[in-house]
């Protein structure tokens, strides 16, 4: 579900973030309009709300797991977890992690991919989010999901800073609540 | 050179018999004994002091490296450095990886970690934070937020969209690339580049020469971890590095 329904209605900092966030057109392939987080980076102020809308959202849930996939969501999720006490683990592409490591594979336009976690970074009955900076067809999500349920642990929310229109009205993914805080910005905006 | 000199010195008095048995009965002058117990004497505190200034001022060249105040390390650095997990043999047979996983998963030593390059970093008039892919990611944007800098991530090649500039560095086999936004930092802007370990250093090179192209002074490079043996630290020329673990492992 997206936050400006759930809570956060007219919040201005919702616009301050989507206005932070730029397009970049045709890229990584022709037809694809790139939503690009780097510049909310820049925005000291837009990505400090950003981060402070997730924690107010999590602080009181009794989180004690964030997990972020490899590498846009080692941009939002430690800040995340490192406030609301929680401990971090990276999701990473395979061969990254060291040592013993679990697997998922999740699908792409063309072929396939993986995503990797380190065996006992998570325990069984943990309450975990997942968080990415953009969701699309939910696949890299979905992979996350599985991966967390594979430990016993339950993934209360997934989170992420962009919803594209594919997930609009679906408040759940793989059964689980996905909660965005704003829709893809415009050209316009470019 | 003054340790040389006060081995000369006393093995010269030691060839006056003055040194191996003063005592009244000795057939040896007087006077000749006084010069060389002196001689002994003034060589040996030449020698403690020069020794005691190398160590010292080695103590405190370290300790401006290794968080550490007043010759008496930061008490958090135990926790954190006993946070680090090793990994023998990864990516390669031979190499001990430091992995920082689970210091991420200990959020008292990462928070801790975080709490010193903030309360290095913050009101020294640093706007930006650059942080080197993946790990950099991790470290970096916390740091940015505590100080009020701006956050930019220094990836391999096409990960960014849109203009970039690129600096190549070397691998043990080949070169590779890192990449930086045209546009994300000013011409004069203060920066502090992050990453979780040093080990030959061309990666932090490589950044220092990114940002310093486009007008950027890099007043620090910030690492959790260095490996001294590989000698990293050399290759950051002029550009200061701050370290909260060392590992002799590599």
């Amino acid at each position: 579900m997206f936050a400006a329904e759930n809570g956060l209605k007219g919040d201005p900092r919702l616009e301050a973030i989507s206005a932070a966030i730029r397009v970049v057109p045709d890229f990584p392939k022709k037809g694809i309009m790139f939503q690009d987080i780097t510049t909310l980076l820049l925005d000291h102020k837009a990505f400090k709300h950003t981060i402070d809308i997730f924690v107010d959202r999590y602080k009181d849930m009794h989180i004690s797991l964030v997990a972020g996939v490899e590498a846009r969501g080692f941009m939002f999720g430690p800040s995340t977890a490192l406030a609301i006490g929680a401990k971090f683990v990276p999701l990473r592409k395979p061969g990254k992690l060291p040592g013993k490591v679990i697997s998922e594979s999740y699908e792409l336009e063309y072929g396939h991919d993986r995503l990797e976690m380190h065996v006992g970074a998570v325990e069984p009955r943990e309450r975990v989010i997942i968080i990415d900076d953009l969701v699309a067809t939910g696949g890299t999500l979905s992979a996350a999901i599985s991966l967390m349920e594979s430990q016993g642990a339950e993934v209360v929310e997934c989170a992420c800073v962009i919803g594209l229109p594919e997930v609009k009205g679906q408040h759940k993914l793989k059964g689980k609540p996905l909660y965005v805080l704003v829709e893809p910005s415009g050209l316009d905006e470019f | 050179m003054l340790f040389l000199l006060y081995i000369l010195l006393l093995s010269l008095c030691h060839r006056a018999p003055a040194i191996r048995l003063p005592s009244n009965n000795s057939k040896t002058p007087f006077l000749l004994r006084s010069v060389c117990v002196s001689l002994h004497l003034i060589s040996y505190h030449l020698a403690l002091l020069f020794f005691r200034r190398v160590n010292s001022s080695k103590a405190s060249r370290d300790s401006e490296t290794m968080a550490t105040k007043e010759d008496v390390q930061d008490p958090r650095i135990p926790k954190i450095a006993s946070s680090i997990r090793v990994i023998p043999d990864f990516p390669k047979p031979g190499i001990m990886f430091q992995d920082i996983t689970t210091l991420l998963l200990d959020t008292e030593a990462f928070k801790d970690t975080i709490d010193i390059f903030v309360e290095r970093y913050k009101g020294k008039g640093i706007s930006v934070v650059a942080g080197v892919e993946a790990r950099g990611f991790i470290f970096g944007p916390p740091i940015a937020l505590a100080i009020g800098a701006k956050f930019v991530p220094l990836r391999k090649p096409k990960k960014l969209p849109g203009k970039v500039i690129s600096e190549e560095y070397s691998l043990e086999y080949g070169t590779d690339k890192i990449e930086m936004h045209v546009g994300a930092v000013e011409p004069g802007e203060r920066a502090i580049i992050i990453d979780d370990l040093i080990a030959t250093g061309g990666t932090l090179a490589a950044a220092i020469r990114l940002l310093e192209r486009v007008g950027v002074t890099i007043a620090e490079c910030a690492c959790v971890i260095e490996l001294p043996v590989l000698k990293g630290r050399e290759k950051l020329g002029e550009t200061p590095l701050f370290i909260l673990v060392t590992s002799d492992a590599a």
